[in-house]
């Protein structure tokens, strides 16, 4: 039977021992997220132009929510694309 | 009194002089509209993120004023729309942060950049310090794969010797050389083998 050793390895042992996300706005005190900034920005976009969820990046919900604001600006104003391949 | 900031793309086909013709107009047409335009950032040409009008380039305006009441935005943004010069507008309100932070770029770049940009250089880090976070895993983790494959390399060594006992004398020499990589070799790959999955979950 499985004992306790074996269950442990069901999971990714390397998740295991991960460090602590944070949210990087709270952190160092980033109050205002730039729109302009389509460099600063790319950080919380994955290759394809989607927004990466907290799960991932760690930014609290308030911050979460400017980021996305501020993408979506970013997008309009053709800083981001929309859709694209290979952004990184 | 409010603080709004609009961002428009001029289209790059026009001379130069009508692009700035362009920006002006709208500046004047604001002042018209008894706005203090607190600044005009021409951001210069780009390369836009995605063709619009069939155009791969634009020109970038910026600029921030405080208006004593939003009702003419509609207006302006209407003369915009109507604007066949102008590819794109965004307007948008500032927050008090927002001002803030125009203001900081602003004052010499360079003290904005210490300003707004430590922390995001400090956020830039982030993204090096969890590799140098890795490092510190992938020892561990090394530790950890090594451990096995010493397990696998002692098989191999061991058919190693096998095989240089049959070969003549002279092989076990190389033979123990050989071994001795075999290791060093497998503590580099498993942390390469290791990286990779650790990169993925950081996406």
């Amino acid at each position: 039977m499985a004992s306790r050793d074996d269950i442990k390895f069901l999971s990714n042992p390397k998740i295991g021992q991960k460090r602590k996300k944070y949210c990087r706005f709270r952190r160092f005190g980033i109050k205002y997220i730039d729109y302009k900034d389509g460099d600063f920005l790319t950080q919380f976009v994955n290759e394809q132009g989607k927004i990466l969820p907290r799960r991932i990046t760690g930014n609290s919900l308030k911050f979460q929510r400017k980021i996305s604001t501020a993408v979506k600006r970013a997008r309009h104003l053709a800083l981001l694309p929309y859709v694209t391949d290979l952004l990184k | 009194m409010r603080n709004y900031e609009v961002t428009i793309i001029v289209d790059p086909v026009l001379s130069g002089d009508e692009i700035k013709a362009t920006a002006q107009t709208y500046i004047d047409h604001l002042e018209g509209e008894g706005c203090t335009i607190v600044h005009t950032d021409n951001m210069g040409l780009r390369t836009l993120a995605y063709p619009i009008n069939k155009r791969n380039s634009g020109v970038y305006y910026c600029v921030e004023f405080e208006a004593p009441s939003g009702e003419f935005i509609d207006k302006m943004e209407l003369a915009l729309r109507r604007d066949e010069r102008i590819m794109r507008f965004l307007t948008v309100s500032l927050d008090k942060f927002g001002v803030k932070y125009n203001d900081d770029k602003r004052k010499g770049l360079i003290g904005k950049k210490k300003k707004q940009e430590e922390p995001k250089e400090r956020a830039d880090d982030r993204k090096p310090a969890p590799k140098k976070a890795e490092p510190a895993k992938k020892p561990a983790e090394a530790k950890a794969e090594p451990a096995k494959k010493p397990a696998e390399t002692k098989v191999e060594p061991a058919e190693k010797p096998a095989e240089a006992k049959v070969a003549p004398a002279e092989k076990p020499a190389e033979a123990k050389v050989a071994p001795a990589e075999k290791p060093a070799e497998a503590i580099v790959a498993p942390a390469v083998v290791a990286a990779a999955p650790v990169k993925e979950e950081e996406e």
